[in-house]
């Protein structure tokens, strides 16, 4: 929440001209004070600002997360709302997709109309593609990843033995990369990381996220990332549960706050137009505290992984969600 | 004294002008809430209510309407609700308790409140490297978003 954005991300979102006229038939006093809900389309901005004086009726307040069903071609029903795990703070965890519009729903609920399908997509290309000196692709290997990965991304992050640490699905690639293929390891958020790791994760969609603390030292690392869930950072000193535990389902401006739960990263967010990757996000919410942000993958942002994957227990893996 | 040095003296007489005006606000390790109010001025006279009205809606600088609604701004977009509505804040309020509120809300609601610090240096931990040691508003600017606040009847 900077107090900063660039212009074109004060007003952005998801609703169009037809949504807004949907809305037309709320009565008039829900607009008068505070509650103007509609972001706004970026290229419907414009059609949509001349018709905003006639639809001064239309405001909406979206104050509960909507009463919706993720279904995902007519065929696949997705666990958005579930009692939540043994310790967590909230009774029950509500996946991002709830407090999105109604148009970025039903974004979710199609694969051709899924824009972080394209990612995906990408993500197969990369999966075939042979680099490196043992001239390997992962396909090599792992060949169909339906098979092969399905329920990696509902149990990442796993205890490695190897690092002494958790890993997550970007690292293990690199992993592989550079021990099984002799390719260079992907930098962040560059060459087919996202794409790939979108790929990946894709393969458990429609599985209940479930860490398994009890591998190595996820127990402490799980502690660590709760520490930082809490911390107050920057000149805005606040920390994660400042919005999405204590004011979830809340307005920021034009932003619905959700429980910020992870179960659809990488996601596609429409602000950005790309597929963004958890860490990125992470990166992006503390430095809008007006703080220092830590490095992606760094000791820090690896527990908080851990921590938040494990606040959505339950919640199915939705990669590639579709957010605001 | 030749012309120089006249110059010089005017040019001094001017620094110590502008320091005297910056040495009149109080500094933000020096505010001093008691009974949840600040009761004197951080600059010694009253704020502008015109400018307060602006600063209020500036998003680089209170950003209030991120988290509060207000009627008086109903031109603008999206009013928050993560905090209370401030319509008629200053009948609920004294000048001096909202002046409290706005220096440091969690002095007044304690950590239970998500509000920003506005002329605080106890804020979170990291701070971004250029702003370290400076305060989200400056004393003037409280006074003044201070002075507006006291208007919303």
């Amino acid at each position: 929440m900077d107090s900063t954005p660039a212009p074109q991300e004060q007003i952005t979102g998801e609703i169009t001209l037809d949504s807004i006229m949907r809305q037309s038939g709320w009565s008039k006093d829900r607009c008068t004070s505070t509650a103007w809900r509609i972001p706004l389309n970026r290229f419907s901005m414009t059609v949509v600002v001349s018709a905003l004086t006639a639809a001064m009726s239309a405001a909406v307040v979206w104050a509960d997360p909507a009463d919706d069903t993720l279904l995902i071609d007519g065929e696949l029903e997705m666990v958005t709302r579930t009692t939540s795990v043994e310790g967590h703070p909230l009774p029950e965890v509500i996946s991002g997709w709830h407090y999105r519009s109604d148009d970025t729903r039903v974004l979710e609920q199609d694969s051709f109309d899924n824009p972080g399908m394209l990612g995906v997509e990408e993500g197969e290309e990369y999966w075939n593609t042979v680099e490196g000196t043992m001239g390997k692709s992962c396909a090599s290997c792992h060949d169909d990843a339906a098979e092969s990965m399905a329920g990696v991304g509902a149990t990442y992050p796993k205890w490695s033995e190897t690092l002494g640490k958790p890993i997550n699905v970007e690292l293990r690639i690199n992993q592989c990369r550079v021990e099984n293929m002799g390719a260079e390891p992907y930098p962040f958020d560059k060459g087919g990381q996202k794409p790939l790791t979108a790929y990946i994760k894709h393969q458990s969609l429609g599985q209940p996220v479930a860490l398994d603390l009890n591998e190595g030292e996820m127990q402490q690392w799980w502690e660590r990332g709760k520490e930082t869930y809490y911390k107050r950072t920057g000149q805005l000193d606040l920390s994660c549960a400042s919005c999405h535990e204590k004011n979830n389902g809340k307005y920021i401006r034009a932003d619905h706050l959700s429980q910020g739960n992870v179960n659809g990263f990488p996601t596609y967010r429409l602000k950005q137009s790309n597929l963004v990757s958890l860490h990125n996000r992470f990166r992006g919410c503390i430095r809008d505290t007006r703080a220092e942000f830590p490095a992606a993958f760094s000791d820090e942002l690896m527990g908080l992984e851990v921590y938040t994957t494990w606040r959505g227990t339950g919640l199915s893996v939705e990669t590639p969600a579709v957010r605001q | 004294m030749n012309k120089k040095c006249v110059l010089l003296a005017s040019c001094a007489a001017a620094l110590l002008w502008a320091s005297t005006v910056i040495a009149d606000s109080v500094a933000p390790g020096d505010v001093m809430i008691e009974n949840l109010s600040v009761a004197q001025s951080l600059v010694g006279q009253p704020g502008d209510p015109v400018e307060g009205r602006k600063t209020f809606a500036n998003r680089k600088l209170g950003n209030c309407l991120a988290c509060h609604a207000n009627a008086d701004l109903d031109d603008q977009l999206f009013h928050g609700e993560v905090g209370p509505s401030l319509n008629g804040a200053g009948s609920r309020w004294t000048e001096a308790q909202l002046r409290a509120i706005v220096v440091n809300a969690k002095a007044v609601f304690t950590d239970l409140t998500v509000m920003p610090a506005f002329y605080s240096l106890e804020v979170g931990e990291n701070v971004r490297e250029e702003l370290v040691g400076k305060t989200i508003l400056t004393a003037q600017q409280v006074e003044d978003v201070v002075a507006y606040l006291t208007t919303l009847k």
